[in-house]
């Protein structure tokens, strides 16, 4: 076993320190700072490998644990760790972050070092906030990745990327600085920042709702749920393609690790009292922001969208689980939708940042992202076209893909809580399908409409390794989601307990 | 009576930085003229000597002297080292600044080491003549200070405001310690605070002494209402002398409320903590808000500096141990971030260009990277971003509030921080997102400046890093 090695901090530090030392050895060598940037990123996928192989599916206890103290004075500690929940998030981030690199290496001309580091910093810090296990340092993390991230849009992103970043970082630091203050709160019951502590400890009702509405802020902001999802369509459209990636791909579901790892288990009860409200905007984003995508000229803005539409899911199957106790008196189904809701982030992981990927693909040869600027792209870019239909089916829950996977399980749950809930939830299946599908229509098929689309060339072989890697993932986990799920399981009904038994 | 002689020991820093100024004072006639930095070099190394002689004989004892009119604690040495290397870099930084300027600079640092002077007895003040005394020494060091510059019409009329100011807020503070005074019988701390405690002294007229200290106060720390000169004396003020203001007389001021507010009258917490709850949610919001409509960033610092006041009585208002503790530490980091901040406008200012307003600092990225990244750090850190240090600061005082049962301070307080993280944005978007207006390059003046200040934009990361050791030392210290 490897348990004596500090995989963790490896995996955290070593792209941390990386791309630092691209930031200083890459300056005026653009190869040295992308080579640097793949063999960090890389050999940091390659080193969080060993999660998946040494990992003990049977407990629900933490692994590879880390703890040091940090701050003594206030019980600070330096404390990682994983469970089912986030070592699929790890290695969801690990290797986002090689075919992140691997998309910008053409792409970006200007400050390539400052590129590559910023996004191999932030796969650092995003690690971190996974596997934090001390509050603080999870704030920590979680805060310190608007900077980079605030730079990569501000600086790479479109026309009117410093509305956008602006409106990102304050929204989200508006969102999390709530958080922070519950932490607080918490550590000055009980004298300690520990995340497991704050599961374990005894908490009155009124203290449960508001701790509970400072989390859903921090997290609904992330996620984002309606009605504070107005920043992402703006950072998408905004952001550079591999800063969309990340955006929608990893930092999306720290949001919904956020619900798993802090709402639900520290505040069971007010999560009870209170599931009509995230159930109820879960299905609004479903549906209606479904329909808003419906209506989009941008592409981009059109997938970011429906990336809001597709996460509510994941917090619907989340909240599911009291209204399914209720009907039932057992928590049977309720282990659907949790799972269904997990699979669901992962799932979204590959497949908006594939969709992304995509339409990066196309905007580095058009420079628009406009849907009425193409038409027939098929009969140009035969391969590309074939994984982007992919994606898209994908996208739109096509039985086989990863897609459909949490989907489905997320849709079966929520009839077992309530038919409404369930019909609501599987529109998506018609309101999804109905704007990828006629994205794909008018994108990809059809004749040649201008001569612009003439002149496309297809993937070059850098970008159809990225494409086809995506692929194999959405397939993979279509096909055959066991091995995921069983990561979860015990995971998952340790936390259904938690999120289940009152703490008043 | 008899005579005793009292014990100098204690006081032996604040001998040796008066015999050390008035010899520089003296010598400064002959020098100036034959060696330029002579000066300069005498008082960076009468700091070195003072900061060596506190370090050497550093003790956790408490001990009383001059007829309890002077004390020498934990407290006092933390905060008189700070002050001297937060001072330090500051000279260092000046220095540069003045040359670059032409202007006659002798003046400048003796002014400056007889306000270190003031800081250090204001420090250790243990009754209201020696903290008066500390006050004003370094008040006029300060005045004389900002209107160093005769032919520059701003830095007189600041130099005019802030005395003009300085001067009724001194009033207002002597006006309540004689109201104390008469309540109580007693100028010196130690006895006060009994005196109080006993509830022989007359309420009405300790509660109207506390509310003209508090006043008083408030003055010399710029929290608002009281704010209205910061931004004038900040902006009007030579870059040098601002760099100097903004620092470390806020440590001194700070250690005038431990030893006013919590050492003499922790009795009547009830009275000032009132009045401290509005002057920091005031200085807080205003400190926010009216920042955002700065264009020069001088001013827009001295703004943030009414915020970071708010921020630091929020570890007053608490009134415990801790409370004052983490107000420590806040005002500590506040210090060496100020000297960041300012320092790098002094580093960046040219003759005849300022380099002091937000729209100089576009396109920073461009023309030298490792500048905008330290100016980055720097931003983020005020703002209270982790992993730099001021995040730690802001949190920590925070949680000081929410463990006395203000949770809901705390969440106003958390709010102005998301409001003032817009205008700290600002300064990075300028530098990283905008085209420059010229195309000249952008260099420090001098390698000694670009070394200081990479060393202070640094030690902000590496503090937010390991910050344990700077809270043990605050929280051990009171």
């Amino acid at each position: 076993m490897l348990t004596s090695f500090p995989i963790l901090s490896t995996l955290i530090w070593l792209p941390i320190i990386g791309g630092l030392l691209v930031l200083f050895a890459g300056r005026n060598n653009d190869t040295v700072a992308k080579w640097l940037s793949l063999i960090v990123a890389g050999l940091t996928f390659i080193l969080s490998i060993p999660l998946w192989t040494n990992f003990n599916y049977d407990t629900a206890n933490m692994q590879f644990v880390e703890q040091v103290a940090w701050i003594p004075m206030f019980n600070v500690q330096y404390y990682l760790g994983v469970d089912g929940l986030s070592m699929p998030l790890v290695l969801l981030t690990t290797f986002t972050q090689v075919l992140v690199i691997a998309s910008a290496w053409d792409v970006i001309k200007e400050r390539v070092e400052q590129y590559m580091g910023a996004f191999l910093i932030m796969g650092g810090i995003m690690v971190g906030v996974f596997t934090a296990l001390d509050s603080i340092l999870f704030y920590v993390f979680w805060e310190a990745l608007l900077i980079p991230m605030f730079i990569v849009i501000g600086k790479w992103g479109g026309p009117r990327r410093v509305y956008a970043t602006m409106k990102f970082f304050l929204y989200t630091f508006l969102g999390s600085v709530f958080m922070l203050v519950s932490f607080l709160y918490m550590y000055w019951q009980i004298g300690s920042f520990s995340i497991l502590d704050f599961q374990n400890m005894p908490l009155a009702m009124n203290a449960q709702i508001l701790i509970f509405i400072a989390f859903l802020l921090a997290f609904a902001v992330k996620i984002p749920m309606f009605p504070v999802h107005t920043w992402l369509p703006d950072a998408h459209v905004e952001a550079p393609t591999a800063g969309s990636v990340v955006l929608a791909a990893i930092m999306l579901k720290m949001g919904g690790y956020g619900f798993v790892r802090f709402s639900l288990p520290i505040t069971p009860d007010a999560s009870m009292t209170l599931d009509w409200l995230v159930i109820g905007l879960s299905l609004i984003a479903i549906v209606y922001i479904g329909i808003v995508a419906l209506v989009q000229s941008d592409m981009k803005k059109l997938v970011a969208y429906s990336s809001i539409s597709h996460m509510g899911f994941v917090t619907l199957g989340m909240f599911l689980v009291y209204d399914i106790m209720q009907n039932h008196g057992t928590m049977a189904g309720a282990a659907i939708g949790m799972e269904g809701a997990m699979v669901q982030m992962v799932s979204h992981g590959f497949i908006s940042g594939a969709m992304f990927l995509a339409i990066g693909v196309l905007y580095d040869r058009m420079h628009t992202r406009e849907i009425t600027a193409y038409g027939g792209v098929v009969n140009k870019m035969p391969w590309f076209v074939m994984f982007a239909v992919l994606f898209a089916m994908a996208n739109s829950g096509l039985p086989g893909t990863s897609g459909f996977v949490g989907e489905f399980m997320v849709i079966i749950a929520s009839f077992k809580a309530n038919v409404w809930y369930g019909i609501l939830a599987a529109l998506t299946l018609i309101i999804g399908a109905a704007y990828t599908l006629w994205m794909v229509k008018r994108v990809f098929f059809g004749a040649v409409t201008n001569e612009n689309v003439e002149k496309l060339q297809d993937l070059n072989k850098r970008e159809f390794a990225i494409m086809a890697t995506l692929a194999v993932a959405v397939i993979a986990l279509g096909v055959f989601p066991s091995p995921l799920m069983e990561v979860m399981h015990t995971s998952v009904g340790n936390l259904l307990v938690q999120a289940t038994t009152s703490k008043l | 009576m008899n005579f005793v002689i009292p014990s100098f020991a204690p006081a032996i820093p604040e001998i040796v930085l008066l015999v050390m100024a008035s010899l520089i004072l003296v010598a400064d006639t002959f020098w100036s003229k034959r060696f330029q930095n002579a000066t300069y070099y005498a008082i960076q190394a009468t700091l070195l000597v003072v900061g060596y002689l506190i370090l050497t004989s550093f003790s956790a004892e408490t001990i009383y002297t001059f007829n309890d009119s002077f004390v020498r604690d934990s407290f006092a040495d933390v905060m008189k080292l700070f002050t001297i290397a937060v001072s330090f870099g500051v000279f260092l930084f000046a220095r540069e600044y003045l040359a670059q300027h032409k202007f006659v600079s002798g003046e400048f640092f003796v002014l400056g080491l007889f306000g270190v002077l003031g800081m250090f007895v204001m420090i250790s003040a243990n009754n209201f003549i020696t903290m008066y005394l500390g006050l004003e020494i370094m008040s006029l060091a300060m005045y004389a200070m900002i209107a160093l510059r005769k032919d520059d019409g701003m830095a007189v009329e600041a130099g005019m405001k802030y005395f003009v100011l300085g001067a009724l807020a001194t009033g207002m503070l002597l006006y309540g310690f004689s109201m104390i005074y008469g309540a109580t019988g007693t100028i010196t701390f130690t006895e006060m605070k009994d005196v109080i405690a006993s509830g022989s002294a007359d309420g009405i007229v300790l509660a109207f002494g506390v509310v003209f200290v508090v006043i008083g106060l408030a003055f010399k720390l710029g929290a608002v209402p009281f704010h209205m000169w910061m931004p004038d004396v900040y902006h009007g003020a030579p870059t040098a002398v601002t760099l100097y203001l903004g620092t470390a007389p806020k440590i001194a001021a700070f250690a005038m409320v431990y030893r006013l507010l919590y050492e003499a009258m922790p009795g009547l917490v009830g009275d000032w903590q009132q009045l401290i709850i509005m002057l920091s949610i005031l200085s807080m919001v205003v400190g926010a808000v009216v920042a955002i409509a700065q264009d020069n960033l001088k001013r827009m610092l001295a703004y943030s500096g009414i915020g970071h006041i708010g921020f630091l009585l929020l570890g007053v208002l608490a009134a415990t141990d801790n409370g004052f503790s983490a107000a420590m530490f806040y005002v500590i980091v506040y210090a060496i971030t100020g000297v960041a901040g300012f320092g790098i406008i002094a580093a960046l200012s040219r003759t005849g260009h300022e380099f002091d307003r937000i729209a100089d600092f576009k396109g920073l990225n461009q023309k030298n990277p490792w500048l905008a990244l330290m100016m980055l750090i720097i931003m983020f850190s005020m703002a209270g971003i982790p992993p730099f240090i001021g995040f730690w600061a802001k949190i920590i005082v925070i949680e000081e509030v929410v463990a006395a049962g203000f949770t809901w301070i705390a969440v106003i307080a958390v709010t102005t921080a998301v409001i003032s993280a817009f205008y700290y944005l600002r300064v990075v978007k300028a530098m990283y997102f905008d085209q420059s207006e010229n195309k000249g390059p952008v260099e420090i003046i001098s390698p000694s400046l670009h070394w200081g200040l990479s060393f202070v934009a640094i030690l902000l990361l590496a503090l937010g890093l390991l910050p344990s050791s700077l809270i043990d030392l605050c929280y051990l210290s009171i």
